[in-house]
């Protein structure tokens, strides 16, 4: 045996609508879309016998489990570290399924911005005994903060400017203006709207910045053998990875020999390690944008440019649907669909290798789907 | 009408931190380093990287340093840092060993606030000193131009 390479497929999709302020509560939503994804795919919820999802989700396998009616559930997992966890769950799902840990797994995240674990910044104690004791007294406390830290340097250091920042912020919106299920459908935006914007951390204004949604998303996993009997296309795990890189100190990653060198960079190395596709080969990517600087840092790491060329990297529309060279975050992304924490993201790869994208890339073999940079991450590389 | 806007603080009794926050109440900016080989580490921490040994001991750096990067953040915030906003808050490398890095802020004076520098003055490289303000218990290292 060697790898979970294209043995393992999601085959069943489901999302709640995203909004603020939804009346469902966080377990209801989730029980919503694990039962919206298993419907798409024709199967029992009797047959789930694995899970996973964020240490961050609220929602425990049990509460999830005794609501959705699962049978026994041998396998249960949950990745940590925030953002950096979407595609981790994929992997982990997709590992037991090839290890026989489990045959139907289920991966989920819901989330509600008015929950206690929405902005867990503003729950810091007063006073604070671990890392934050670093960089929250000065003032630096919120992700935002953490983030526009690097792109300064990275300003500095390469050369990227506010409007390479703008590119990512406008490709994302165009997108999510063919997406009716956006948050922002209906909402154009144009680069001087962008530069008029006001501040929020310097040099990031409000439209680098993600989203803050209620919703819950929720895949189903299942052998390729499985998956030929199911009635959608399966989007089959090509190469799953997380990356964790030496002397890391998550969001604040000032500390470190190279501080710009991120978690990306750790991902990808086995990402692509074990894929038949090099970057070259993929036409399309989500990549994860609880931030627009995390697009460039993203590039530069999942091999799409050299290093310091990923603020480059987005003129002449590159990220744009449907003819640039690589068309990111189709549905929108985190800036400008929903920000249920990268999760909607994975959802987004899974219809382009379906083919049933509102911005469908015309011949997507293969998708990247990453999670969030500066943060101990995953990706993930489906095809069909 | 005035809420008690609260900083946030370090825990003087953090574990592994505790040597730092004793030593910025004496008006010295300590790194860690290793017992064994000798190599600064920061933030404190009990085993060191590079050769495993678990003896530490704290070592006075010179107290000077350089921008490395800045921010200026805008509300929303926390209420104490909301009343100073847009203030600065920069990291620093220190002279010592500019592998090393500290968050901070850059002040005009040594009694300055975080919001008096002029953000757009603010130089990534430009040399800076260390300075120390006490905010009720704790003595926090913050940064002067030289
Ligand atoms: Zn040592």
């Amino acid at each position: 045996m060697s790898g979970i390479k294209d043995r393992v497929a999601i085959v069943g999709i489901g999302q709640t609508a995203f909004g603020k302020g939804l009346e469902d509560t966080e377990l209801s939503l989730a029980c919503q879309a694990i039962s919206m994804a298993l419907d798409d795919c024709g199967i029992a919820p009797s047959e789930v016998d694995g899970t996973a999802s964020f240490t961050m989700e609220l929602n425990r396998e049990v509460d999830i489990a005794r609501n959705v009616g699962f049978g026994d559930v041998t396998f249960f997992s949950q990745v940590g570290y925030g953002g950096g966890a979407g595609c981790g769950t994929i992997l982990h799902a997709a590992m037991a399924v090839a290890t026989g840990q489990c045959n139907v797994a289920v991966a989920w995240r819901a989330r509600k911005r008015a929950s206690k674990a929405s902005r867990p910044w503003a729950q810091t104690p007063q006073r604070i005994d671990d890392q934050w004791q670093w960089s929250r007294p000065f003032g630096l406390g919120r992700p935002v903060d953490e983030v526009a830290m690097l792109m300064r340097r990275y300003m500095h250091q390469y050369g990227g400017t506010r409007d390479h920042l703008a590119n990512v912020a406008l490709a994302f919106r165009k997108h999510a203006n063919r997406n009716p299920n956006a948050t922002m459908y209906d909402r154009p935006l144009t680069r001087e709207q962008y530069m008029e914007a006001r501040w929020i951390s310097e040099p990031l204004c409000l439209f680098d910045n993600c989203l803050e949604t209620d919703g819950a998303l929720a895949t189903v996993l299942v052998s390729a053998d499985r998956a030929k009997d199911l009635p959608q296309k399966p989007a089959f795990v090509h190469s799953a990875a997380q990356g964790l890189p030496p002397q890391h100190q998550t969001m604040i990653n000032y500390f470190n020999d190279d501080p710009l060198l991120g978690p990306s960079w750790a991902a990808a190395d086995q990402l692509w390690r074990e894929s038949d596709f090099k970057p070259a080969d993929v036409k399309c990517a989500q990549i994860y944008d609880a931030f627009s600087p995390l697009i460039p840092l993203s590039l530069e790491g999942y091999g799409f440019c050299e290093r310091g060329e990923g603020a480059e990297f987005t003129n002449d529309g590159a990220l744009e649907w449907p003819d640039g060279r690589l068309p990111t975050n189709t549905a929108g992304g985190g800036m400008s669909e929903a920000y249920v924490h990268g999760f909607n993201l994975v959802l987004e790869g899974v219809r382009q290798m379906r083919g049933t994208s509102t911005s469908q890339v015309e011949n997507a073999d293969t998708c990247l789907v990453t999670s969030g940079e500066g943060v101990p991450t995953s990706a993930l590389l489906l095809r069909n | 009408m005035a809420t008690e806007a609260k900083f946030l603080l370090p825990d003087l009794e953090s574990e592994d931190a505790a040597p730092f926050w004793a030593g910025t109440a004496r008006g010295e900016l300590l790194v860690q380093a290793c017992g064994a080989c000798g190599r600064w580490r920061f933030p404190p921490r009990p085993m060191c990287p590079y050769c495993r040994s678990v003896e530490t001991k704290w070592e006075a750096a010179s107290g000077n340093a350089t921008i490395w990067s800045y921010v200026v953040p805008h509300p929303p915030l926390l209420p104490a840092y909301a009343e100073l906003a847009p203030y600065n808050v920069i990291v620093v490398a220190l002279d010592d060993d500019p592998k090393i890095r500290m968050v901070g802020n850059l002040l005009a004076s040594p009694e300055g606030a975080i919001n008096e520098i002029d953000p757009a003055s603010i130089v990534i490289g430009e040399p800076v000193r260390v300075v120390f303000q006490q905010i009720d218990d704790v003595a926090i290292p913050r940064w002067v131009r030289k």
